[in-house]
């Protein structure tokens, strides 16, 4: 077994696991934070992403272990204050989702999407960097069209903030 | 996946000496690694995780070369400034890898390591004429790659960092597998000082490889049409249920000139 210690959604945690323990493990059955999902479980779906020092991961791609001392972030920590996140706003405004399952994948790689690459994305832009998400319902045009909205009020957001 | 012990060096002393167990493997950003650990393909001993050994990574321009430290995640290599000014094609190759989350963790040094024959920055270190640089000694791309995942390294050896010489021109295109956006044919054209050099990713049986013929006539005439009439045997071509070896030798000869026209 080995030490473990993260920051996951603002709270510290930690706990002693086998290694072996991947990071959606860790945050679905240690933590209880089941909105990341695994959906392939070989790196191909995105379904599992997660932020780890900012950056969108494949959590069923990465030991736990190796995330000690990092912070992550998972769906269940971008709502602030009971408010949706822009992103997550503009998934439901869309109908950016059918089933659900890709949803939390789909929001945590926009979010990072949007922090790399600034809110005014082309749809070209939003279809290549999308490209580690598989979504089986939707045909992805909503999808398409959350990510746009989403990106232009994170960006609306942060010059309402820098003006504050 | 087997029981592994975890071992988190901080040095690159205390990583060799942990590597010194032989059934011990490095852990990069374990985008190869733990998916062949979870299909049990691997079972190594013990993990030996690089990240927090800082002699492993960085980006540095030193002479005539690009040295890149092997920990460096492929995304840092796609925007790094330096990599940008002096070889453009580097970086947009280590931006077409896999796909952002993939970019996020995946590293240099593991993906050299790993020598998969789909995989795209074997091509770049073949045809810049690369040098791995390892704990014990300078490896030229040319006697690195050795086979279907198979490479010069010993057991226990690590890549510290790879020096890119900076060519005048270059280019890469890659036809990317739909799905998973390796390379079903990727093509790096270099154009050096000492003549042009083709190296080929995705397609040969036995992994990366040059193509004299396409070297000499660009050496003499660096322009597509150079290349008219050239084509690539579909013999040593692998054949899966992607593409098949002539369709693969076709794709050669295409991507080549589209990579000549590209790199200008
Ligand atoms: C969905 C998906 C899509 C991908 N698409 C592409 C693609 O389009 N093109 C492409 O080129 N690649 C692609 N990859 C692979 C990716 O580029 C990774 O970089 C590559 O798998 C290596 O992973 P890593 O750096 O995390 O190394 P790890 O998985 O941690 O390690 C890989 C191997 O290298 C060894 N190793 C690691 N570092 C060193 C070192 N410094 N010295 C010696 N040995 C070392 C490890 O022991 C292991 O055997 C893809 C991967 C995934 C999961
Ligand atoms: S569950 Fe991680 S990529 Fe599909
Ligand atoms: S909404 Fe069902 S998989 Fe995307």
């Amino acid at each position: 077994m080995v030490h473990v210690s993260m920051t996951v959604n603002g709270r510290n945690v930690s706990a002693e696991i086998d290694p072996r323990t991947l990071l959606v493990q860790f945050l679905r059955d240690t933590l209880r934070l089941t909105g990341t999902h695994v959906g392939c479980d070989t790196s191909q779906c995105g379904a599992c992403t997660v932020h780890v020092d900012g950056a969108a991961i494949k959590s069923c791609t990465t030991l736990a272990i190796s995330c000690n001392g990092s912070t992550v972030t998972t769906i269940e920590g971008l709502a602030k204050a009971g408010k949706l996140h822009p992103m997550q706003q503009a998934f439901q405004d869309n109908h950016g989702l059918q089933c659900g399952f890709c949803t939390p994948g789909m929001i945590m790689a926009s979010v990072d999407m949007v922090n790399r690459c600034g809110p005014d994305l082309d749809e070209a832009t939003i279809r290549h960097e999308l490209e580690g998400n598989i979504c089986r319902c939707t045909g992805y045009h909503n999808i398409v069209r959350s990510v746009a909205q989403g990106a232009r009020e994170m960006g609306a957001a942060a010059t309402a903030q820098a003006a504050e | 996946m087997y029981a592994f012990e975890y071992h988190r060096p901080t040095t690159l002393a205390g990583a060799l000496a942990d590597l010194e167990n032989a059934d011990a493997k490095p852990l990069a950003g374990g985008q190869t690694l733990l998916p062949t650990m979870k299909q049990r393909l691997a079972s190594p001993s013990a993990l030996v995780e690089l990240s927090g050994v800082p002699e492993l990574s960085g980006i540095a321009r030193d002479g005539d070369a690009v040295v890149i430290g092997a920990m460096t995640r492929h995304i840092d290599v796609a925007q790094s400034p330096v990599v940008a000014g002096a070889i453009p094609a580097l970086a947009a190759l280590a931006g077409g890898i896999g796909d952002p989350q993939v970019r996020n963790r995946g590293t240099l040094g593991g993906s050299l390591a790993n020598n998969d024959p789909a995989a795209d920055y074997p091509g770049a270190a073949l045809a810049l004429g690369a040098t791995i640089v390892t704990d014990r000694r300078r490896i030229a791309a040319e006697d690195y790659f050795t086979g279907l995942f198979e490479t010069a390294l010993e057991p226990g050896e690590l890549i510290t960092k790879v020096s890119f010489p900076i060519p005048q021109k270059a280019a890469y295109v890659k036809f990317p597998s739909p799905a998973s956006r390796y390379a079903l044919v990727g093509v790096f054209v270099a154009k050096t000082a000492d003549g042009v050099r083709v190296a080929v990713t995705g397609s040969g049986e036995s992994g990366v490889f040059r193509v004299d013929s396409f070297e000499t006539a660009l050496s003499a005439n660096f322009s597509p049409s150079a290349l008219d009439g050239l084509s690539v045997p579909a013999d040593g071509l692998n054949s899966d249920l992607h593409a098949d070896a002539d369709y693969r030798a076709h794709l050669i000869g295409v991507l080549a000139k589209r990579a000549v026209a590209a790199a200008g």
